[in-house]
């Protein structure tokens, strides 16, 4: 009696399973886990957009969620795994902070698809996605040589990650290839998030003689402290042109919205496979906010460099580029393999700071 | 070089220095109340939204001061008249202000604050050096300057103070004395909401003028250890937050400067040089315990 009733209640819930995959079948869910707010301005926000592009364009076809604020950590995995049970098909997990917790989720559901942005861990059901930011920081870099008085440039970072040190190298290079001896002066805030640390990041490099500001954290405080000042500054992840009308030359704008419909578009025909996505400019993963607060030779420039980075023509880690202690990296012509930058842990000659290990 | 360090450390410490002295005269009262970032980014978020409706940072302040007052309030009425637990009770209001700053906020992000702008003292700010830092601040800084002078008063001087701290060491005695220990610790809760109000306006109005969600992000459980570390001592909160707010702007100077320390390591100077102040203070262990309210975080029903 009792089997029959365990058989009973098996085949009810494998019919329940049946008819609630039916219904899945009609509109599928694609689920968003951010790590900040989504109206931060920044990071987070991109992605916001990207998925309110993706409702846009497939609304009829899909359904999306999101959780915001979900803190790297044993909490990122909860979240994740919640997403999982409710039956999401894909899964964008959209902060480096959780590849591992994202990792494990996707071992326990097979059937689930997951994407994760900026890590390098896959599975057959888990892609990555990234996008090459370096591509806009050595834009932002020579527009910086140009502008700035003093030859020198403030970066206000965040972790020193792989993706950060990038960010740095890839600045400097910039800079050097308009102006050999520009110097860039870095400061590690330990924090992607806390507008009063990174104003306070932001005020310690102007009083220590920079003269333009970059950042690689989320808010716009450091904008509104350069505006405050009157010196320039880049803006970061999104378009910061609120914060700095008079202030920012440009920004890296981080348009997701194209490769979640893209994927999606993958998803509901069935030709979704994990790969690890690495886009550029010019594929429209990222875009470079107006050029704004330049003449217009330094504009001309800025354009010509995008242009050239589109087309394929310039790789912004050319060699011949030496490490910071001098000692050769890339030799003349030699351009890094993607898996060197991915990993990148030293900075280049020119940047004037000690790397923290 | 150096004045614009100061002109720094002042505006990080400030808001520290205002949410601890607020919690400090809780505390004193025998309420712990560990709500203080929730209260704090009420105030931010009240500050904010008011100065862009009415274009004024000054009714800004006030309803940032106003908004935390109000927030402690459901702090008060859950403790005191329905003596749910301190600690719970505290952590609660911390979560719940988070979340609600931000659905109440969320129409203002993005929105280019207006900053209170500084008040020059005549005189006394052609002083050199000291008169600039000292005396052409925001009135945030003058508040908080004033506050230490007066809760020092008030504690140690009037006889309201004193009745106060009776009701921090023993309620029961206080109570059979006559004291209305339920009215007191009351507004001392609000008086703490509205300092950390105060707080949170100075940080979306004068540190950094605009709203973000979580934008106190963490300043209140800072404010919770300066307490303790002052020993509920109003002059050695204002000493903490500024060796606090010191020590944190030198490092991201250090930094930018370029001496070849480790980053993390500075970044956790701060919390380092917290940690040695606080074994040196409670190295005297009778002075410590004189000063701590006996009756601190202990749920009080009065007999009849």
């Amino acid at each position: 009696m009792k089997k029959l009733i365990i058989a009973l209640a098996a085949s009810a819930a494998l019919l329940g399973g049946f008819s609630s995959g039916a219904q899945a079948q009609e509109k599928k869910k694609v689920c968003f886990i951010y790590v900040g707010s989504k109206t931060d301005g920044g990071w987070t926000q991109a992605h916001e957009l990207g998925r309110q592009q993706l409702d846009k364009a497939l609304g009829d076809k899909v359904e999306t969620k999101f959780l915001e604020n979900v803190p790297e950590g044993p909490d990122a995995e909860r979240a994740i795994e919640r997403f999982a049970r409710e039956k999401c098909n894909l899964i964008f997990t959209t902060s480096f902070g959780f590849m591992d917790a994202t990792v494990k989720v996707a071992a326990k559901f097979p059937d689930v698809k997951f994407e994760h942005a900026t890590g390098f861990k896959a599975a057959p059901n888990l892609a990555t996605y990234n996008s090459r930011f370096y591509e806009g920081r050595y834009i932002q870099g020579q527009i910086a040589a140009k502008m700035s008085k003093k030859g020198v440039a403030g970066y206000i970072a965040s972790f020193p990650i792989p993706e950060v040190v990038m960010g740095i190298n890839a600045f400097e290079l910039g800079a050097k290839s308009v102006n050999p001896n520009f110097k860039l002066k870095v400061v590690w805030a330990n924090t992607w998030f806390d507008p009063g640390k990174e104003a306070d990041a932001a005020k310690a490099l102007i009083d220590q003689g920079v003269d333009i500001l970059t950042q690689h954290t989320d808010t716009t405080a450091p904008m509104q402290v350069a505006s405050e000042r009157g010196i320039l500054a880049f803006g970061q992840a999104s378009d910061m042109i609120a914060a700095g009308p008079k202030t920012q030359l440009t920004a890296i704008v981080d348009t997701w919205g194209n490769y979640y419909v893209k994927r999606t578009k993958a998803l509901l025909d069935g030709s979704w496979k994990s790969e690890q996505i690495w886009d550029g400019l010019k594929d429209g993963i990222l875009t470079m906010a107006p050029y704004t607060n330049m003449p217009d030779d330094v504009k001309a420039m800025a354009e010509e460099t995008e242009a050239k980075i589109k087309s394929g023509e310039l790789h912004p880690f050319t060699g011949p580029i030496n490490k910071q202690d001098g000692s050769a990296w890339l030799k003349a012509g030699e351009k890094p393999q993607d898996g060197v930058l991915l990993g990148m842990n030293f900075y280049i000659e020119g940047v004037d700071d000690k790397l923290p290990q | 070089m150096f004045e614009a360090i100061l002109l720094t450390v002042i505006t990080a410490s400030t808001p520290l220095v205002i949410a601890a002295l607020g919690e400090l005269v809780t505390e004193r009262s025998g309420v712990l109340n560990l709500g203080v970032e929730g209260m704090m980014i009420m105030g931010a978020v009240c500050a904010f939204a008011t100065t862009q409706m009415t274009g004024s940072p000054y009714i800004g302040l006030l309803a940032g001061i106003a908004g935390g007052a109000a927030f402690s309030l459901l702090f008060g009425f859950l403790t005191l008249t329905l003596v749910a637990n301190q600690v719970a009770t505290g952590l609660a209001l911390t979560i719940l202000g988070l979340g609600l700053s931000g659905q109440l906020g969320e129409m203002f992000v993005g929105k280019p604050g207006i900053k209170l702008q500084p008040i020059v003292i005549p005189l006394l700010s052609d002083i050199p050096f000291f008169g600039r830092v000292l005396f052409a601040q925001d009135l945030t800084f003058y508040l908080s300057v004033a506050l230490v002078i007066g809760i020092n008063w008030f504690l140690f001087k009037s006889r309201t103070g004193l009745k106060m701290r009776a009701i921090g060491d023993n309620h029961g005695s206080a109570h059979a004395l006559g004291i209305n220990v339920i009215r007191t610790r009351y507004l001392a809760v609000m008086f703490g909401g509205a300092c950390a109000g105060l707080a949170g306006a100075q940080l979306s109005l004068v540190y950094t003028p605009q709203w973000v969600e979580n934008m106190s992000a963490g300043r209140g459980w800072i404010a919770l250890a300066l307490v303790v570390f002052a020993s509920w001592r109003p002059w050695r909160v204002l000493a903490g937050g500024y060796l606090f707010g010191a020590v944190t702007i030198g490092q991201l100077h250090a930094q930018a400067f370029g001496i070849g320390v480790p980053s993390q390591l500075l970044s956790a100077l701060p919390y380092a040089a917290t940690i040695v102040v606080l074994i040196i203070i409670s190295h005297n262990r009778r002075t410590t315990l004189i000063n701590t309210p006996a009756s601190l975080g202990k749920p009080f029903v009065p007999d009849r």
